[in-house]
């Protein structure tokens, strides 16, 4: 935009059909380039960055006037503290652990934030909004940046603040000293809610568990590819799939984390290796 | 007065010697100083006006930058007085607070620009993300991100462990255990028991060099905390800041 204004207040001279040479205002001869609107790094970014860098630094010796890096006691193998709490920037992770075993909270979702974060250039194909800040342009990116990040930080949040001894609920205004009653709340498979609710065999009930899961998978591919049919021919088979890969699975921890908030549901598939 | 001064110093063959160039109160010399100097080079000579613009940037990556720049000063300060042995270490923390010179202001400012480091990565990150940055021709210039995040969270956490306080030890322990449950690698992790993996021999043994935290695991992530991660930071960084000359800003047109 800037560019065009600069242009606009050399105009071409009307009565030449070209011309090799053009008079610019500016204090340099400019050669094979359009007039562009640019200045010289020194001073103008450099300045810039000597400032930001002044100012950080002054920020932080402000800031270590009012808090100071913790020391607790010396390391004792024999004392653990409870509740035992990871950095803040890995709380989500521990927090995940409530609701996952810890294969998958641990290593397997931790590589697949890593990966899905470093495919997200290559599924994302939108070829608008590149160099300024929109929401309505790439709404569904957004939406899915927002989502995982809001995971994060809620649960970060909450590590922090909601958990006490044994990693157990506290509000601000519980007693913080005082043990929770574990047996409040009993985590049940799914298949045993299915068992006593419909009365059938452990059997059929796993089964009944482990179609549901993968329906999830194969109904989540499906509806775009039926009902989406632009979304799908947009992205390509193989981006399509990598998509809707993470896409379902970060979805899935979401589902999983409201299936055990509310019905206290601890695993959906069973077996003998592996629960989910 | 002032100026003769400035035009002897400017001629003189010392200055000369360091700089090749005049004093940059022309474009030509301002150009020289940022293609000469080996610091300043990876700046473009020129940049357009508009990516000068706070409110696209917000300065995030520099920031980010100088927090990492920050930090191996500070760092380097503190490895001064610092010995990675479960025998001393403790100790010598307390030292740098309370009887080392300006030892609890150097321990703050590393642990407090250690988390901005986290802190403004991630700010960063999303800043590229929301202006489309990461688009082609792009995408891998995302990719090293992605690298120098996950390395700067690595770099905080080792980091932890090394004053080897309650906090850092079973913050360690609990991080550590999370290896054992690899699948196929880890003794408690699916498959791994059955494929012959102990606690003598899975990964979380290979990584803190035990079955439990202890000498060996201290002075793998002081190696890797003072040496390893950082010059693979740098080598990122390297990569990263050549890319956006390669690639091209993406600012506002
Ligand atoms: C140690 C960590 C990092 C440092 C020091 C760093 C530094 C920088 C700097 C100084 C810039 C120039 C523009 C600006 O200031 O915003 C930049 C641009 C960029 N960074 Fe980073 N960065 C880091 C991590 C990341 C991460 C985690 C990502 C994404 C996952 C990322 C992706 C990018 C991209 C794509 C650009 C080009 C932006 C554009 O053309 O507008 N960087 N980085």
């Amino acid at each position: 935009m800037e560019n065009k204004a600069t242009r606009e207040i050399f105009p071409r001279d009307a009565r030449k059909s070209y011309g090799l040479v053009e008079l610019m205002k500016g204090s340099n001869p400019v050669v094979r380039k359009e007039p562009e609107d640019t200045v010289y790094t020194w001073p103008n970014l450099i300045m810039i960055e000597l400032i930001c860098a002044l100012l950080v630094t002054a920020g932080l010796i402000i800031l270590v006037q009012f808090v100071h890096a913790p020391l607790r006691s010396l390391a004792d193998p024999s004392t653990t503290p409870n509740p035992m709490r990871a950095p803040w920037y890995f709380l989500g992770l521990q927090e995940l652990l409530v609701y996952f075993d810890p294969w998958y909270a641990g290593v397997v979702l931790p590589g697949m934030i890593i990966l899905g974060l470093m495919v997200f250039p290559y599924v994302d194909t939108n070829p608008k909004g590149i160099g300024y800040y929109t929401f309505s342009e790439r709404k569904f990116a957004i939406f899915n940046y927002s989502f995982g990040f809001a995971l994060w930080w809620v649960t970060i949040v909450i590590g922090t603040y909601l958990r006490g001894l044994d990693w157990q609920w506290y509000w601000p205004w519980s007693n913080h000293l005082e043990h929770m009653n574990p047996a409040l709340v009993t985590l049940v498979p799914l298949h045993i809610v299915f068992v006593n609710l419909l009365h059938v065999s452990k059997d059929v009930a796993k089964g009944l568990c482990d179609t549901i899961f993968f329906a999830y998978f194969a109904i989540g591919m499906a509806i775009p590819y039926f009902f989406m049919r632009k979304f799908y021919d947009f992205l390509g088979r193989s981006r399509y799939l990598v998509f809707m890969f993470f896409f379902l699975s970060m979805m899935g921890v979401g589902l999983k984390i409201v299936l055990r908030l509310l019905f206290n549901i601890k695993y959906i598939v069973v077996t003998p290796w592996i629960n989910v | 007065m002032l100026e003769n001064m400035k035009g002897k110093i400017v001629r003189s063959q010392v200055f000369r010697s360091i700089f090749r160039h005049g004093f940059p109160d022309n474009d030509m010399n301002r150009a020289y100083t940022v293609f000469s100097n080996v610091f300043l080079h990876i700046h473009p000579v020129k940049v357009r006006r508009s990516a000068l613009r706070m409110r696209y940037t917000f300065c995030l990556g520099g920031i980010t930058l100088f927090l990492f720049i920050m930090l191996s000063v500070t760092g380097i300060w503190l490895m001064f007085y610092y010995t990675p042995y479960t025998g001393l270490a403790y100790n010598n923390i307390q030292d740098i607070q309370f009887v080392i010179f300006g030892g609890n202001l150097m321990r703050d400012l590393h642990r407090f620009a250690a988390h901005g480091m986290v802190l403004f990565v991630w700010l960063h990150m999303t800043r590229v993300f929301l202006t489309g940055a990461y688009k082609a021709p792009r995408e891998f210039n995302w990719v090293v991100g992605v690298v120098l995040l996950v390395n700067t969270l690595v770099l905080s956490w080792t980091g932890y462990l090394l004053p080897w306080d309650q906090l850092a030890y079973w913050a360690v322990t609990v991080g550590t255990k999370m290896a054992s449950y690899t699948p196929f690698i880890g003794q408690n992790g699916p498959w791994g028991a059955q494929l012959g993996f102990l606690p003598t021999n899975d990964i979380m043994f290979m990584l803190i060099g035990g079955t439990v935290v202890g000498q060996n695991a201290l002075i793998r992530f002081y190696v890797l905390h003072c040496v390893v991660l950082p010059l693979v930071v740098t080598v990122f960084l390297a990569v990263h800041f050549w890319r956006i000359r390669k690639d091209g800003f993406s600012g506002p047109l």
